[in-house]
């Protein structure tokens, strides 16, 4: 990492007002003859960007290619990208790149962001591309998969600061006439020591930016770090506390009204008819509409919307999920899984001879595990803000995917995606819902129809029952151990209903002969990423099975894993830091249960013990111990966060979450019966972290949250001997 | 037309006295801070005081706030704009992640300081039981209460 690869490049210019712009781009494409010089090889190919404006006045601006939806991401980058520049971080300001058409065309892109740049004519396609390819990386790398910090942040931030800088110090040299070398930085503050002459960044914004460009910019090691690795509290915060925080459901845009609206209860079911006689008569209500998939009210104040809307009588068309039940969704699963038996299916993997070896084990365990839909009940209702007129569509609203709902809701207007603008706000909460674009088409179609803009806000109950699921699932398993003891057989195949599959396939335990598999079972619902995408589902079957085979084999959970993870240290590290961390083995009063998990995702490494007490009428979790290895924690304080929060929202899953369904349509409506974890459940959390590589960052949002089912349901196990092979935790009886 | 008594400040709206004090703080007086999770009374994303006491405002009418003191996140800072201790306890624990409850949070647990300096952690859980934090900050919200907590006490020895 930090080489130059031949298709990277760094741009910089002085723009308006004497401000410094530096930006990096690595893109895909061959640089001209005049451009390969200037770079060195390598094998990067990721695209990533990163700008930052140093203004005159020694303000400095990083700009931002991610969402800002609790992870904190806005505040890391930035603290990466000044700790390698050497900036006051008191002066820092956060701006995230927004997706305005005059972003994505290139030579749009750049009036937006440096009106008046200037770069040297060889430098001149690149620069256009990089334009260009920070408009498909917002599109195609969308805030989520943990992605923000160990790409942009690695990548981007940290190489533009150090180029920054650079540049900085050659054009106070220039000028002091000393050399670069005895310049030294720090706070924003150019200092030559000897001849006692210092400055302010902001003095050489302009002059830096006719310097060279640095073709390999120096990026600092760990040990000369000042911000990176260190609890810097969250710029975005003091805003959390004072109300000021602008959210999408905060927008304020001039002559908006408010809509409310239903949709046909099974997806895939149009509305044929409506009864408004009443909503019509209703003070406040300016339109009623029926837009043929839902049905909207539009009203002076959200409030009215959404009375009206409540009295209005809908029939609906037919729909082919119409007499789907829950029972019938686990009973497809059972038979696609009957069909392809041990061996059909679609082979994920397939190593060595799991088939033969599991016919001559000594010992065979089996077991089958299901998993319920999920919601993702962000604490912010989907609504987006929109008004459409004179050929434009402007948006006001929070995504993880801001030019992916420029293009969809482009498409669905038919109108010229540059044409569509969109204003990101704060997320209150993405988990992957806000990665897609069915919510800002809905406001835009809404709209259109009006003529006036419209603020459309989801009720709880339309957010319940019109998520894009976490697919339920089933999985079976199949494993041999040899007359040793020693696990030598594993075959597993699932349904499967939406990619992508992140989890990986193979346990990351060392079996010497392995068969996965996968079978598609289609189902009308909507699906969407849900925090840790699958990962959220095979973590608890794969783990779960692990610690069946321990019992079987007479075998500690805990010793199992370890043998299983003997040669790979990291692992193991963190596998025994959490064990530690719980005293494992130490015994526990009567009635309580301790559950040890294990799971790499998203380039981290997570161990969780989960301690519960089952004296009660139902499990309460009392203690969980969490030790992650995301690489290096570049802000320590915010990856504890992100482990805390993942554990909540794991644990609120394996105890309450299921989304069932009846007569083709969601069941659930609102927090009373899809319900939450609150404070007086919440267990004790202690995360402790191991920097195990500091060049390969791993995400942090999300890999907490796989291990957390596991281990609850295995100290389930410990505690009262029951195995639990469906979630959640409440449709089981412990009495 | 409704009057009413928000932050301090005399306001006056025209409004069906029905409507939830939620929406007309929100659309009527644009004041954004007070979050909408469920509309009944299920998350406390929605928490005001009236006359000091916490309500879910999506569920309570704006005609119950006649003649009585509507206090909203944007009033629980210092007239100076320093902060409250809460506000601040918020911020040493880094309690936000997401933070759309935290409005909220702040507003219960600010109720709950007001009627007990020093809670235990049962008062604790009894009184912030009723508010959602999604992002799962509850840790948090324990330490903030605690250290705010001793910040009151503290500050009471003083005088
Ligand atoms: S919005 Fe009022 S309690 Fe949820
Ligand atoms: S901080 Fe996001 S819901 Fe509480």
């Amino acid at each position: 990492m930090g080489k130059w690869s031949r298709r990277a490049f760094i741009g910089a210019g002085v723009v308006a007002g004497g401000a410094l712009v530096v930006g990096i781009a690595v893109r895909p494409g061959n640089p001209t003859d005049e451009l390969k010089p200037l770079l060195a090889k390598g094998d990067g190919e990721e695209l990533i960007n990163a700008w930052v404006k140093v203004d005159a006045n020694n303000k400095v601006t990083a700009i931002v290619p991610h969402a800002e939806m609790g992870q904190g991401a806005h505040s890391v980058l930035a603290q990466m990208l000044a700790d390698e520049m050497d900036v006051d971080w008191e002066a820092v300001d956060i701006l995230e790149a927004p997706a305005i058409p005059a972003y994505v065309g290139a030579d749009l892109g750049r009036e937006f962001i440096a009106p008046t740049l200037e770069v040297p004519k060889v430098l001149e396609p690149t620069v256009q591309g990089a334009f260009l390819s920070l408009a498909n990386m917002m599109d195609l790398q969308i805030t989520g998969g943990s992605f923000s910090i160990r790409g942009s942040g690695q990548r981007g931030m940290r190489t533009a600061g150090a180029a920054a800088r650079e540049m900085l110090v050659a054009a106070a040299a220039e000028k002091w006439n000393v050399p670069a070398a005895e310049i030294t930085t720090s706070n924003s503050i150019l200092t030559h020591k000897s001849s006692g002459k210092s400055a302010t960044y902001g003095e050489f914004a302009a002059a830096a930016a006719t310097q060279d460009l640095p073709v390999k910019p120096r990026r600092k090691k760990v040990e000369e770090f000042t911000l990176m690795g260190k609890p810097m509290p969250r710029k975005d915060i003091p805003s959390k506390v004072n109300g000021t925080a602008g959210f999408g459901i905060d927008a304020q845009v001039e002559g908006m009204k408010y809509a409310a609206v239903k949709a046909a209860p099974v997806v895939g079911a149009t509305v044929e008819k409506i009864d408004a006689s009443k909503a019509k008569t209703m003070p406040g209500v300016l339109q009623i509409l029926n837009m043929g998939d839902f049905v909207a009210v539009v009203a002076d104040g959200y409030w009215q919307a959404q009375k009206a809307l409540g009295t209005i009588e809908a029939t609906y068309s037919e729909a082919e999920g119409q007499n789907l039940d829950q029972g019938d969704v686990f009973a497809r699963y059972a038979k696609a899984l009957d069909e392809v038996g041990s061996d059909g299916g679609d082979v994920e993997t397939d190593e060595g001879d799991a088939i033969g070896t599991f016919a001559e084990a000594s010992k065979k365990v089996t077991a089958e595990y299901k998993v319920p839909f999920l919601a993702h009940a962000t604490m912010e209702p989907m609504n987006c803000t929109a008004s459409v007129k004179d050929g434009r569509c402007d948006l006001w609203m929070g995504t993880q995917s801001p030019l992916g709902t420029r293009r969809d809701v482009a498409k669905a207007l038919g109108l010229d995606e540059d044409n569509v603008s969109l204003q990101n706000a704060y997320l209150g909460g993405g988990f992957g819902r806000r990665a897609s674009s069915d919510v800002p088409v809905m406001a835009a179609r809404i709209a259109k129809a009006t003529g006036y803009p419209v603020k459309m806000i989801w009720s709880r109950e339309e957010d319940t029952a019109q998520d894009l699921y976490r697919p339920s699932a089933t999985s079976r398993f199949e494993a041999g151990l040899d007359d040793k003891g020693k696990l030598v057989s594993w075959n597993n195949v699932h349904t499967h209903l939406f990619d992508p599959q992140e989890a990986p396939q193979v346990p990351h335990y060392a079996i010497a002969n392995h068969l996965i598999r996968k079978v598609d079972v289609p189902m009308h619902l909507r699906f969407g990423p849900w925090r840790s995408v699958d990962h959220s589902q095979q973590a608890w079957f794969i783990e779960s099975f692990i610690d069946e085979i321990a019992v079987e084999a007479g075998k500690d959970p805990l010793e199992l894993r370890r043998e299983l993870l003997a040669r790979s240290p990291r692992h193991l590290a963190v596998l025994n830091k959490a064990a530690e961390m719980s005293n494992w083995g130490s015994a526990m009063p009567r009635g309580h249960g301790r559950g040890i998990a294990f799971v790499p995702s998203f380039g981290s490494v997570v161990a969780q013990v989960a301690e519960v007490d089952m004296t009660g009428t139902k499990p309460r979790v009392t203690k969980v111990y969490c030790c992650a290895d995301v690489g290096f924690a570049m802000n320590p304080d915010g990856v504890a966060a992100q482990m805390e929060s993942a554990i909540v929202y794991g644990l609120t899953a394996a105890l309450y979450g299921e989304i069932s369904i009846k007569d083709g349509a969601v069941q659930q409506s609102n927090f009373h019966d899809y319900e939450m974890l609150r404070i007086n459940e919440m267990p004790d959390v202690e995360v402790t972290l191991i920097n195990g590589d500091h060049e390969r960052l791993g995400g942090a949002g999300e890999p907490g949250l796989p291990p957390l089912a596991p281990a609850v349901t295995n100290a389930v196990f410990a505690a009262t001997g029951k195995r639990v092979r469906e979630l959640p935790l409440s449709k089981h009886s412990f009495a | 037309m409704i009057k009413l008594n928000v932050n301090g400040q005399a306001r006056e709206v025209d409004v069906d006295p029905a409507t939830p004090i939620l929406w007309v703080v929100r659309e009527n007086l644009e004041m954004t801070g007070t979050k909408f999770g469920c509309g009944i009374a299920m998350c406390g994303a929605c928490t005001v005081h009236l006359d000091g006491k916490p309500v879910r405002s999506c569920s309570t009418p704006i005609s119950r706030a006649e003649g009585k003191a509507i206090t909203t996140i944007e009033g629980i800072a210092e007239d100076d704009g320093t902060l409250s201790k809460v506000q601040q306890a918020w911020i040493e624990a880094q309690v936000p992640q997401c933070g759309y409850c935290q409005s909220g949070q702040i507003m219960s647990a600010t109720a709950l300081l007001q009627k007990d300096p020093n809670p235990s952690d049962e008062q604790i859980d009894a009184a912030m039981a009723g508010n959602v934090c999604r992002c799962g900050m509850y840790g948090r919200i324990r330490t903030a209460i605690k250290s705010a907590a001793g910040n009151t006490q503290a500050a009471k020895e003083e005088a």
